[in-house]
């Protein structure tokens, strides 16, 4: 498709107009972005009578110095980081041990197998039964209803067998049984070490899950200190409602509305970086993933 | 017909059944550790999956907690009736199915769009950096998410700002005009996954033929020409796919952005199915489990419906389906 040299009128202004296209809706994906960033950093009265719209007016800190100060954020914060790792890491363990088995084309079953976890994806039992399942186990309020009823993702087991399927030969297996090699340790030792892509990509979508959830949290937590980040997000963003002891000193009233307004800004840029930091270095893990999800299972 | 003759082969016939039988025992005790490794998530899909369609067998009883699931007193299809016949039903249905037709169409050639345009670009730099901007914001949390929406959509802020530049002084409430919600939810989606969905082209793109490139160059084709006559026939078969996958998902519809976004102003055009199961089944003071089963089992089985039609319907055109 390099054929810059001798292109046609038409194709020139083609060009042209594909690249003018594309710089307005890049413009426009950024703009929100950067308005956000740019109004945590200004005054609260610039916010207030809004003034900003593209640059910081009056350049300030306060945003960020409340959110230092509002506890509960911190507690949402460690909450967050809790429920990522900790569940990331039995999504994770629990995806391998059901995807390959159905990579095998030795394990008997596989059919029936595979049809019972892909039907799952088409057909639930809904709401209601999902949560008086939850409450059966004794699982409201407390911290393994968000990790147990998440513990595996079919599409994730999915991409994860066909990744098994195509990367490792079946010769490998063969060989490998020709030395006495079992099924534990075929895995274990000779399947995982070749699986660190699929494993990054897997981890990705499963952190990404649990740090930006916030449903599971409403229906299930009661417990304030057991709240995750997002929940909080929610109580402060959409539902307005900022906790006034928290807040320093800002003593007058209208001061109170002007922090409340800038806090939500400092708010989303402070909760959104820890992924948004990390994207660019990952985001070739998951562009694969999406890759190998697109293959056929 | 000889007697002995039929039980003789009878006799070889269990005699092979038996030998199968045990062929098959050999081989699950070859490979009992799969089965081993296998426990574990299948006893989640058990329980986590399928004893919840058996307790959506509440849809068709009067649940009552102390009696139980296996416990309470069947009613039918009362609830089922109940759901059709109230006034809800007939907006609660709209607007789920509104909405979901909204998204899916509005939401479907973008995508293709912008990887038609990245494809030719020929400066790496420039698409390199577009792709990273366009995928970013799907890593957004929904609650960030609508928390931005409500920020640039409020009365002084800046889409108000432009507004009032053209002439419109009073700030619009945006948030609070059912007129305007489902084009809030739909544009703040694309706004949201155009980039990452545009992946999946980009990659079909990248397996079109050069060769059937350069054939059209050689015929003096334009560019325009050669997206029409090479790249779109080339990704038809992912973009049928990525409509049938959507239309597996038709109707769930961003329940959890639908949620935080609703507010008593805007509730008569953004109540769809989900909301009103939550709402009936566990918000209000008196949880009726029973009704809010009931409808949540009538949308899984429109949506069941929705999907395997889809798919016969896209093999039926030629296409390859999802099975």
């Amino acid at each position: 498709m390099n054929t810059k040299i001798g292109e046609s009128r038409g194709d020139r202004i083609f060009t042209i107009c594909n690249y003018i296209f594309l710089s307005l809706l890049v413009l426009s994906v950024l703009y929100p972005l950067i308005y956000v960033l740019s109004a945590s950093l200004s005054s609260t009265k610039a916010v207030a009578s809004g003034r900003v719209w593209l640059f910081p007016v009056e350049f300030s800190l306060l945003g960020y110095k409340t959110i230092f100060e509002y506890s509960k954020i911190w507690v949402g914060y460690g909450n967050s980081m809790f429920y990522m790792i900790v569940g990331t890491t039995v999504n994770v363990i629990l995806t391998i041990l059901a995807a390959y088995p159905l990579s095998r084309k030795d394990f008997y079953g596989r059919g029936i197998f595979m049809f019972l976890f892909v039907f799952t994806m088409m057909f639930n039992g809904g709401l209601i039964p999902n949560y008086l399942l939850v409450q059966d186990l004794g699982l409201l309020n407390s911290r393994w209803a968000l990790i147990i009823p998440n513990a595996l993702s079919v599409f994730n087991v999915i991409i994860t067998m066909s990744f098994f399927k195509s990367t490792i030969p079946n010769e490998l297996l063969e060989s490998a049984q020709l030395d006495g090699c079992n099924d534990f340790k075929f895995l274990f030792k000779i399947v995982l070490p070749l699986s660190a892509p699929i494993i990054a990509v897997i981890s990705l979508f499963y952190a990404v899950g649990h740090w930006n959830s916030y449903f599971g949290a409403l229906i299930y937590l009661r417990d304030a200190s057991l709240f995750p980040l997002q929940l909080i997000l929610r109580d402060i963003l959409v539902q307005n409602s900022v906790d006034p002891s928290m807040m320093g000193d800002a003593t007058q009233l209208a001061n109170k509305i002007g922090l409340q307004q800038l806090l939500k800004y400092s708010l989303i840029v402070v909760s959104s970086l820890p992924v948004l930091i990390a994207y660019p270095f990952v985001q070739r893990f998951f562009v694969k993933g999406v890759m190998i999800g697109s293959l056929k299972g | 017909m000889n007697v002995t003759g039929v039980v003789e082969n009878k006799s070889t016939i269990s005699e092979v059944k038996h030998k199968t039988k045990k062929k098959l025992l050999t081989k699950i005790k070859k490979s009992w550790q799969l089965y081993v490794l296998f426990i574990l998530p299948l006893m989640y899909i058990l329980v986590f999956h399928y004893y919840p369609m058996y307790g959506a067998s509440i849809a068709f009883k009067n649940f009552d907690p102390v009696l139980g699931i296996g416990g309470s007193p069947w009613v039918g299809f009362e609830h089922f009736k109940k759901f059709f016949e109230s006034y809800d039903f007939v907006r609660v249905l709209k607007n789920t199915l509104g909405l979901s037709l909204y998204s899916l169409i509005a939401g479907f050639p973008l995508p293709i769009l912008l990887a038609l345009s990245l494809n030719y670009v020929y400066s790496k730099r420039f698409k390199k950096a577009a792709q990273l901007i366009t995928y970013a914001p799907h890593f957004i949390s929904v609650v960030v998410m609508v928390g931005i929406i409500f920020m640039i959509l409020d009365p002084r802020g800046p889409i108000n700002n432009l507004l009032s530049l053209f002439g419109v002084k009073e700030g619009i409430n945006f948030m609070g005009e059912a007129d305007y919600f489902k084009s809030i939810f739909v544009f703040s989606g694309i706004w949201q996954n155009v980039g990452f969905g545009c992946i999946i082209y980009l990659a079909a793109l990248t397996s079109v033929s050069p060769e059937l490139h350069e054939a059209a160059i050689v015929d003096g084709a334009s560019k325009i020409r050669r997206i029409w006559h090479v790249d779109i026939p080339g990704i038809m078969q992912t973009a049928v796919l990525v409509l049938i996958l959507n239309m597996g998902s038709f109707l769930d519809t961003g329940f959890e952005k639908v949620l935080l976004m609703q507010n008593p102003l805007n509730l008569s055009s953004s109540q769809v199915i989900d909301t009103y199961v939550y709402n009936v089944g566990l918000v209000s003071a008196l949880p009726q489990y029973s009704y809010a089963a009931a409808i949540g089992i009538f949308k899984s089985l429109v949506a069941f419906i929705l999907i395997i039609g889809s798919n016969k319907l896209a093999k039926k055109v030629g296409q390859d389906g999802l099975w």
